[in-house]
């Protein structure tokens, strides 16, 4: 499923899934009200939320083109761990059960699926050339956060991987970088949990070409998620991981958050 | 990364034990993310008897980096695309400049000092916190406590440091900032998740009600050598350790340390002279051979000295 080189001026792009069917059909169908020409998915379908097979038809049945994240080549080819890159013991030990729920409950149809999904996608936004990718251009599992993210960093994945775009998820927390000539970083942010920000809601990116640039809008989406909540709760999914969509902060894998994001959240 | 960056040293290279000893393998710098200071030298107001570089108030093989000389490596850094500055010393806030540097740094990305808090008056947790209140990017203070009590800390750093150092952490988390506990493994490993708790306890007694910690190996060098033990002779990096070992997980892949004498491959190894690379960054970008038993300690940890990482706990 290539789509090298495809020119769009308006297109949607999300990240981190987490198995939130409820979320992903409520921003899909944001995203097609606001005219987006397409719908990118910068990878991990899984993880976090209940019953991971009901997102992949979602997906393709809206032909949102997908590339492959951490957790969906971990789930593709049944390593020990979602790769996530924790290092704490309290965040690997619910990395550990989300990812254990997440291997079990997944298809072998879908973990194919997984397996075949590219690792970075190259589309034009305008006459800008976009990459798209899960963690960062270089490693699937870079974290990418606003407060350690240097312009002059992003300056030079741009010049490295000949990007003028660059679009990446991975963090869950999205935020933007205008950088030298019109070039422009963003991360796009998760739609299967909120943003560490006390609200429910969820975050995707809306895309334009204009003017020679691109222009990037940040859009929170409300979904039914007392619905995903009690989904989780029926299938024994850790009450932390409940707590965080009925609440909207983050209860658990915060250790590996810079300062400034960490003081954000309540945790 | 893949092994294939790995390429061994090259002939002639002197065994290092026995004839015919393999040569120490090669870490290529991959990327420059990670730029460190040794903005104080070796200059400390502590003299803890763990210090893989024998840091003291009298310890003057290395000294300060004035804030010109910080600049100058600052602006070259942005070419390299560096991601993170790191400041240590000895104790980074012997350096008078340090707040003026801090300010310079978090003008174009994200600073870390490793710190002791002992010397942190109000007037210098007001002014970080005003530094950090004026940057995009994150001012951490990673502070040195080696155990949860002044009977388990106090023989390591000192009379009086549990004390001192409780309460620099108590005035960094007035003025907002969530300072990252590290504590060297001075007690045996089965006592980790004791001490682990422990110490959330006695940090949670100063009003610090998310503590984050970080527990770090001690490295087998400098004072540590005679506190503990020196490495065995096994202790050493072969090139078959390398195979299918994520070699990003090392900081000599990824990062130098600029000091008054030069750019080192990293903050463990100064006192090492082969660990001087260059007298510049450009220079300093060379391989570097894992030469050093203490190169051991960072393949067995890896990302010891990274914000986030340490040792696993299970708890």
């Amino acid at each position: 499923m290539s789509v090298e080189g495809e020119t769009y001026s308006r297109i949607a792009a999300f990240g981190g899934v987490y198995s939130n069917h409820h979320a992903l059909r409520a921003v899909i169908k944001d995203a097609q009200k606001r005219d987006a020409e397409a719908v990118f998915c910068l990878g991990d379908l899984g993880a976090f939320g209940p019953h991971p097979d009901r997102v992949f038809p979602i997906l393709v049945e809206n032909d949102i083109r997908a590339i492959r994240g951490n957790y969906d080549d971990s789930i593709a080819r049944g390593l020990d761990d979602c790769q996530c890159g924790y290092t704490d013991p309290r965040d690997n030990h619910f990395a550990r059960i989300s990812y254990e729920y997440t291997l079990r409950n997944t298809s072998r149809m879908w973990r194919d699926w997984l397996g075949e999904l590219p690792e970075t996608l190259h589309i034009r936004l305008g006459d800008k050339l976009a990459l798209l990718c899960h963690g960062s251009p270089r490693r699937m599992n870079e974290f990418l956060w606003e407060s350690t993210s240097p312009k002059h960093f992003l300056e030079k994945l741009c010049d490295d991987h000949r990007a003028d775009v660059i679009l990446c998820t991975h963090t869950g927390l999205h935020w933007s970088r205008e950088l030298s000539e019109g070039r422009l970083f963003v991360n796009v942010g998760a739609i299967g949990r909120p943003a560490n920000d006390g609200n429910t809601q969820v975050w995707y990116t809306m895309l334009s070409a204009r003017g020679g640039g691109a222009s990037v809008e940040f859009i929170a989406v409300p979904y039914d998620h007392e619905a995903l909540a009690e989904e989780m709760s029926e299938e024994g999914l850790p009450e932390e991981f409940i707590e965080t969509i009925r609440t909207g902060w983050w209860t658990t894998c915060n250790e590996v958050l810079p300062s400034k994001e960490r003081k954000r959240g309540k945790f | 990364m893949a092994t294939d960056n790995l390429s061994p040293a090259p002939a002639g290279a002197t065994p290092k034990s026995g004839p015919g000893a393999e040569a120490a393998p090669q870490i290529p710098l991959l990327a420059l993310d990670h730029l460190w200071f040794q903005v104080a030298g070796t200059v400390c107001n502590l003299r803890c008897t763990h210090c893989f570089i024998s840091c003291a108030p009298d310890n003057h093989s290395f000294w300060f980096l004035d804030l010109q000389t910080v600049s100058e490596y600052l602006d070259a850094s942005k070419a390299w695309g560096v991601k993170e500055y790191y400041f240590t010393g000895g104790e980074p806030f012997m350096n008078k400049e340090l707040p003026a540097i801090l300010e310079r740094t978090l003008a174009i990305g994200p600073a870390t000092v490793l710190t002791n808090a002992t010397l942190l008056p109000e007037k210098t947790a007001r002014r970080l916190a005003e530094i950090d209140a004026g940057s995009p990017f994150s001012l951490e203070l990673r502070v040195s406590l080696d155990g949860p009590s002044a009977e388990t800390n106090d023989p390591i750093r000192g009379a009086g440091t549990f004390e001192r150092t409780l309460q620099g952490i108590q005035r960094l988390v007035e003025h907002g900032f969530l300072p990252i506990v590290t504590a060297a493994q001075v007690w045996c490993p089965q006592e980790d998740a004791k001490v682990y708790r422990q110490l959330v306890e006695a940090l949670q007694q100063i009003g610090y009600d998310r503590p984050r910690i970080k527990i770090l190996p001690t490295l087998h060098i400098g004072r540590e050598e005679a506190r503990s033990r020196g490495y065995s002779a096994e202790e050493r990096v072969t090139s078959a350790m390398l195979e299918n070992y994520d070699a990003s997980q090392l900081l000599c892949s990824s990062a130098r340390i600029v000091t008054d004498r030069g750019v080192y491959v990293c903050p463990i190894l100064i006192d090492q002279a082969d660990a001087r690379l260059g007298a510049n960054l450009k220079e300093a970008a060379r391989p570097y051979a894992l030469e050093h038993r203490a190169c051991y300690t960072c393949w067995v940890n890896g990302a010891i000295c990274a914000n986030v990482g340490g040792i696993g706990l299970e708890r």
